[in-house]
């Protein structure tokens, strides 16, 4: 299972018949790993690894530092689902450390990204504060390399 | 000045290398898809390169002894000892050189007198024949078959046996063919060569890099053989430090005390840092190699089904990271095979024929590579056998 989710995480678009040829199974044990893994919860989604600024040169990413302060009853879980609803939030974490949510959200440009901030993160009850910080340069994704930060420098053929 | 009158007459009788042409028509071209490396991708791993980044900063920069650092050649005994099941004194049995070549080349050297005959299975490594030529002896290839799985077998090894047989070498794991040498195909080579004084140069570059759960075995460990045999090794492969120039030679200390002296007045030692950085590479990353190797184990599965899908048989190598398809059925040569595929679709590949004659009609293809990267070029490989098929 450890060597499947290793192959899916790195590439998930390989089709079952090339999973079964590298890990050695059949293709149908394959399938059934892999339903297994959805089922269970542990493959919860599949996605592209999108280079944003080919994609759209004015989108902006943003990593969202919120300072809450947990409710009785149910801590920080409210808080974070609450934000977790808007489509422009990409992911939800609650962190250890010298605040407590970290929001990463994406955003045509920078204003509306900002405005997210103050209008919906900003007012909730229990947010206490924000600090906002903005994505410069991307040098690795989801453990693929950019070109600016990887290149293959062997030379094209070798014996 | 007539330079052909100035150079010797041996160095002029050696070619330069078939792999060297094909790197100059792809270093000419743009987008190139190379399967064509002989170097791991992998970044050597972390510790090592520590390792030397404080060797540095420690200033540890001066020449070492000779046959390297003591703590090095009692690591690389430590090492052999656990995996080939062989020791040697690491004082005057083991020798510390640039890279495995530089150990080849020195246990010629030290053997081969003018005329004598050293048998070289083919396909291999291109460096065996050259140095062999270049010491005045005379390289015998032995070729090696598709269906004796590239192995070299009993039979072929004794026809070529006469009584000007210095050396064999044995380059098992094989570059290209991926073909592996297990214990009772060893133990027939080493029942020819057992009442024979010939040396064997076995060539274990690859050992680590073996597939399907059943480790490398040394013709060394073999009854009897480890008087008769050096053993030849390094980190370039194993550990990805190709470019740190490092290797081995452990064998019978009148061997080695010759390539000793061959080593000292060629080279005086091996590199400082190097041979620091090695010493992490032998004691901490064990579990680096196992990575490795398990992520060459899944490519070389994936690369070998391409090929047979496309109908280019492809034998399946149980080691090194290469595999060595047949292309026969185009019609094609090797070369014509290797350019169209460069200039049609602009992926680079080796023709089997640089690794000996016996190579013709096969093409070589390295899995050191990403795993999108080889899907994308078997999917260009097999657009062209589309095109030239139709």
């Amino acid at each position: 299972m450890k060597k499947l989710v290793k192959l899916l995480r790195e590439n998930a678009r390989l089709s079952n018949d090339e999973l079964a040829v590298m890990l050695g199974i059949t293709e149908k044990e394959v399938a059934e790993k892999i339903a297994q893994l959805e089922k269970d919860g542990t493959i919860i989604g599949y996605s592209a690894i999108i280079n944003e600024e080919e994609f759209d040169k004015n989108c902006v990413t943003a990593f969202i530092e919120l300072k809450v302060s947990p409710q009785v009853q149910c801590g920080y879980d409210d808080i974070a689902a609450m934000i977790a609803q808007h489509p422009e939030v990409d992911s939800v974490y609650l962190m250890s450390g010298a605040f407590d949510l970290s929001v990463t959200v994406r955003g045509t440009n920078l204003r509306e990204v900002a405005l997210f901030v103050s209008d919906r993160l900003a007012p909730i009850d229990g947010v206490l504060s924000t600090t906002t910080h903005f994505i410069l340069r991307r040098y690795k994704e989801k453990g693929v390399h950019f070109e600016n930060s990887y290149a293959d420098e062997r030379s094209l053929v070798s014996p | 000045m007539n330079y052909d009158n100035i150079l010797s007459d041996r160095v002029q009788g050696i070619k330069f290398s078939g792999i060297r042409k094909f790197f100059d028509i792809a270093a000419t071209m743009d987008n190139i898809i190379s399967l064509s490396v002989g170097e791991p991708d992998f970044k050597t791993p972390f510790a090592i390169r520590r390792t030397a980044i404080h060797t540095l900063e420690k200033g540890k920069t001066t020449y070492t002894s000779n046959a390297g650092l003591d703590t090095l050649r009692e690591a690389i005994n430590d090492y052999l000892t656990e995996r080939i099941h062989c020791s040697y004194d690491p004082k005057h049995e083991i020798l510390v050189t640039v890279g495995g070549s530089e150990a080849i080349d020195a246990a010629i050297r030290a053997l081969v007198n003018f005329g004598d005959e050293v048998l070289v299975p083919e396909p291999s490594f291109v460096c065996y024949a050259p140095m062999v030529q270049l010491t005045g002896g005379v390289a015998v290839p032995i070729e090696t078959k598709v269906e004796d799985k590239f192995k070299l077998t009993a039979k072929q090894l004794l026809e070529k046996i006469t009584p000007k047989t210095k050396a064999l070498i044995l380059p098992f794991p094989n570059n290209p063919t991926g073909a592996v040498m297990r214990r009772e195909d060893l133990e027939e080579i080493a029942a020819v060569l057992r009442d024979k004084d010939i040396i064997v140069i076995s060539d274990e570059i690859y050992s680590e890099l073996t597939y399907g759960g059943v480790p490398h075995v040394s013709i060394a460990e073999i009854d009897g053989m480890k008087e008769r045999t050096i053993v030849i090794n390094g980190f370039s492969k194993a550990f990805a430090m190709t470019g740190w120039r490092l290797g081995f030679a452990a064998g019978p200390e009148p061997i080695l005390t010759q390539m000793l002296k061959i080593h000292q007045y060629a080279i005086m030692c091996s590199p400082t840092v190097s041979q620091f950085a090695a010493v992490t590479a032998l004691r901490e990353c064990r579990a680096d190699v196992d990575n490795m190797v398990s992520e060459y184990d899944m490519r070389r599965k994936l690369i070998v089904k391409g090929f047979n899908e496309m109908g280019l048989e492809c034998f399946e190598p149980e080691g090194a990271f290469y595999v060595f398809p047949c292309i026969k059925s185009t019609g094609m040569t090797s070369q014509q095979f290797c350019e169209e595929l460069i200039y049609k679709k602009h992926v680079a590949v080796v023709p089997g024929d640089a690794f000996g004659e016996s190579g013709e009609g096969y093409i070589r293809v390295s899995y050191a590579y990403s795993i999108n990267h080889i899907n994308t070029a078997l999917k260009r490989i097999k657009e062209f056998l589309d095109e030239i098929r139709n």
